[in-house]
């Protein structure tokens, strides 16, 4: 099954990296882009067929490891 | 002092570390593999140094911070011993949840490498006792992400309960937006835990004790770490 975690940073934290993007985007004249937060998308297999132990396993991975949910929320997302 | 050292791949100032231990206290530091799962017995020091585990990878200190030696350091600091945590000896011990809070992305973007000045804000603890509260010393930063940050409560709380016990300031001791080199909560430049037996910091005390390296304002720290110890003994 193959599935993908989705790890953003919370609201109000500081992302300068955005910021930077936000600033060449400006620069390269694309119009309309208010703002820019960057973040991070793990693509992941899973041996398991079960959704509800492979979403158990996801939030498990996110939880300890692929976030640090101080300042990140993730999102788990089943692809089939 | 029997110091133990920790060493994950792409850590890179172990050594630099190990000769500052060994210069002032005298007794040679063991190194401590990632994937051991015990401390050698007696150890009454765990030093957690500076560099690139597992090359930044995911988070600063995310991947090392899960090593398994780490299990038995949070053990072991649990029991009260004293854990140092340098540059992203910190991010590791932030990422492992034995310090509070995170160190970000410098707020200007740009890596900083240069001498800098901290303000030592209280000589009571084993972390500062080689220092006079109020004392300027001057010591390097070599770092990205030293940004530190936490939630209002947990920084109230750190403020409140006197756990700052370093922080960026100009030669004379002034603390202002000029002088916070990378952005951090009031400045922040090493905290510790809630029963103070764990300190992390962004600066390089380990690189300022010997007059070849032209200036010794880090030798207090690691001074202050070996008369604490021999007291308790």
């Amino acid at each position: 099954m193959k599935a993908r975690v989705t790890v953003t940073l919370k609201t109000g934290i500081l992302d300068p990296q955005g910021k930077a993007i936000e600033g060449a985007l400006k620069s390269l004249g694309v119009d309309g882009v208010a703002s820019v937060r960057q973040g991070k998308v793990f693509d992941i297999e899973l041996a398991a067929a079960d959704k509800a132990k492979a979403e158990a396993a996801l939030k498990e991975a996110a939880d300890k490891l692929l976030a640090n949910t101080v300042i990140e929320n993730y999102r788990v997302e089943l692809l089939g | 002092m029997k110091a133990a050292i920790l060493v994950f791949p792409g850590i890179n100032r172990e050594r630099d570390m190990a000769r500052a231990l060994r210069l002032i206290s005298g007794h040679e530091p063991a190194m401590v593999w990632h994937a051991e799962t015990s401390l050698p017995s007696g150890t009454d020091l765990v030093v957690v140094p500076g560099g690139f585990s597992y090359g930044d990878y995911l988070r600063c200190g995310a991947i090392a911070a899960r090593a398994p030696v780490m299990d038995a350091v949070r053990d072991y600091a649990a029991k009260g011993g004293l854990v140092l945590g340098v540059c992203n000896g910190f991010q590791i011990l932030c990422e492992s949840g034995l310090l509070p809070g995170v160190l970000m992305r410098n707020a200007r973007l740009k890596f900083i490498c240069h001498d800098v000045h901290l303000r030592v804000e209280r000589s009571d603890t084993p972390f500062t006792r080689g220092y006079n509260a109020g004392q300027v010393i001057r010591v390097p930063v070599a770092h990205g992400e030293g940004n530190y940050e936490a939630d209002e409560e947990t920084i109230k709380r750190l403020e409140g309960e006197g756990r700052v016990l370093y922080r960026y300031c100009s030669a004379d001791g002034v603390v202002d937006e000029a002088h916070n080199i990378n952005g951090a909560a009031h400045s922040i430049a090493g905290i510790v835990n809630d029963k103070g037996n764990v300190l992390g910091m962004m600066p390089h005390p380990e690189n300022h004790v010997e007059d070849i390296m032209g200036c010794t304002d880090g030798r207090g720290l690691f001074a202050g770490l070996a008369q604490h110890l021999e007291k308790a003994a």
